[in-house]
C-alpha cells in the first residue's frame, strides 16, 4: 500500500491552512474531511479575520478551498476517518470508504455540535430541530421557536431569529445567561424574546414535525408549544477516532508548542486540540505551526 | 435531453451555496427556490421530503436531501 508523507484530516481553517503549507513544500499528501470549511462555513459575519474587514463563513471559506485547491492536492471530500493507530513508522487510517498509510498525520477535524441527549432529538431533527441558525433560521418566520442554551452561540442563534421568528424562547439550565453583556441588552430589547432561566428540555414533541418542547424548571414540568428547536449547548471535540491519543478531560486532543501529540509523527491543530481559544484565524495559525513541525520531523527522519 | 432540476434553498446555507456551485460549475440549468422568502416554496419542499432542512434537490422527480455530491452526479448522470 502506498504510503504518503503526510495525511490531514479535516478540512476546516486548521486543515486547509496545512494543506496549503504542505502543497508549497511539495509533500505527497492527501487530505481526509467529512466536509469543507468545518464550523467557520456555518459562521455568519466574520469581522476579525485579517486582512477582511467584513466576510461571511461561507464567502471566507470559499476562499480558503480556492487557495488549497489551486496546488491539486488530493482532497476526499465525504469520507470519514473511523481509526488511526502508529504501527512502526507509519500511521494506518480506515475510513468508510478506504485504508491508508502515512509517515505523519495532522488532526484538524474540529468540533461538532453537542447533542442534548433527549426523547425526540433524532426524530425531529431537520424536522424542525436544528444545530445551525445561520442555515435554517429563515425556515421559521412568523413561527414560534425555543433556542436552548445560555451561552454566546444560543444568544447569537436567538438574535439571529428575533427578526425572523415571532416569539423566542431562551431555555437555559443555569441561573443566567453566561454570554456576553452585549448580546443580553440587544435580546432584552428585541421584545419578542423570553427568557426561561433555570430551565433544561426534558423532551421534543411533535408528530410529523415539531410541535413543542417539555421543558422542567426547578422541578415543575411545563409544554411550550413551537414549531422550531434551536439547539446550541456548545460544541464536543471530533476525537473519537483518535483512541490512544491522550486527551483531556474535554476530549480535546493534547498538544505540545510544537502541535505534536503525544504520539510521534502524529499532530493535531485547531479546534479539536486543547489550544486556548477557538477562533478561526488562531486554527488557522496552528495549521501552518502543524504542518510545519510534520515536515521537520519527515526530514529529521530522513523519510 | 437536460433534466429538470430545481433547488430547494436559503441564502444563508452554505451548503446551498456550495450544492448551486456545483451545478453551475457542471454547467447544469436549475431553478432556485429560496424557502425563506417563499412559503409556498418552502410548503412543496416539506411535503415532498418530510423535513425541513435545506438543501434539497430535485433532479426530475428525485428528491436528495444535503448536498450529496454522488448521488446528484448519479442522479444527473454526469
Amino acid at each position: 500500500m502506498k504510503i504518503y508523507d503526510l495525511i490531514i484530516i479535516g478540512a476546516g481553517p486548521a486543515g486547509i491552512t496545512a494543506g496549503v503549507y504542505a502543497a508549497r513544500q511539495k509533500l505527497d499528501f492527501l487530505v481526509i474531511s467529512l466536509d469543507i470549511g468545518g464550523q467557520a462555513a456555518w459562521s455568519g459575519d466574520i469581522e476579525n479575520y485579517t486582512g477582511y474587514q467584513f466576510i461571511t463563513g461561507p464567502e471566507l471559506v470559499q476562499k480558503f478551498q480556492e487557495h488549497m485547491l489551486q496546488y491539486g492536492p488530493l482532497l476526499k471530500e465525504n469520507e470519514e476517518v473511523l481509526e488511526l493507530e502508529k504501527s512502526g513508522s507509519v500511521v494506518r487510517l480506515k475510513t468508510n470508504k478506504a485504508d491508508y498509510q502515512s509517515r505523519t498525520v495532522i488532526i484538524a477535524s474540529g468540533k461538532k455540535s453537542r447533542e442534548l441527549g433527549v426523547t425526540g432529538e433524532k426524530e425531529f431533527k431537520n424536522r424542525g430541530l436544528t444545530y445551525c441558525a445561520t442555515c435554517d433560521g429563515p425556515l421559521f418566520a412568523g413561527k414560534d421557536v425555543a433556542v436552548i442554551g445560555g451561552g454566546n452561540s444560543a444568544l447569537d442563534a436567538a438574535l439571529q431569529l428575533v427578526k425572523i421568528a415571532k416569539q423566542i424562547y431562551i431555555i437555559n439550565n443555569t441561573a443566567g445567561l453566561s454570554g456576553d453583556a452585549i448580546l443580553h441588552r440587544k435580546i432584552e430589547e428585541a421584545g419578542n424574546t423570553r427568557i426561561l432561566n433555570n430551565s433544561s428540555v426534558v423532551a421534543v414533541l411533535g408528530e410529523k414535525f415539531v410541535k413543542g418542547v417539555k421543558i422542567k424548571t426547578l422541578n415543575q414540568e411545563e409544554e411550550l408549544a413551537v414549531q422550531g428547536v434551536f439547539v446550541e449547548i456548545g460544541l464536543v471535540p471530533n476525537s473519537e477516532f483518535a483512541k490512544g491519543i491522550a486527551e483531556n478531560s474535554q476530549n480535546e486532543i493534547i498538544v505540545d508548542a510544537h502541535n505534536q501529540t503525544n504520539i510521534s509523527g502524529i499532530f493535531a491543530a485547531g479546534d479539536v486540540t486543547d489550544v486556548p481559544e477557538k477562533q478561526i484565524i488562531i486554527a488557522a495559525g496552528e495549521g501552518s505551526k502543524a504542518l510545519l513541525s510534520a515536515s521537520h520531523y519527515l526530514s529529521k527522519n530522513n523519510f | 435531453m437536460a433534466k429538470t432540476v430545481k433547488v430547494y434553498s436559503t441564502s444563508t446555507c452554505p451548503w446551498c451555496t456550495r450544492a448551486k456551485q456545483f451545478l453551475k460549475e457542471n454547467n447544469i440549468e436549475f431553478q432556485n427556490l429560496d424557502v425563506s422568502g417563499d412559503q409556498l416554496a418552502a410548503d412543496e419542499m416539506m411535503a415532498k421530503t418530510g423535513q425541513m432542512g435545506v438543501p434539497v434537490i430535485d433532479i426530475d422527480g428525485e428528491i436528495i436531501i444535503g448536498f450529496d455530491k454522488e448521488r446528484i452526479k448519479l442522479a444527473l448522470g454526469i
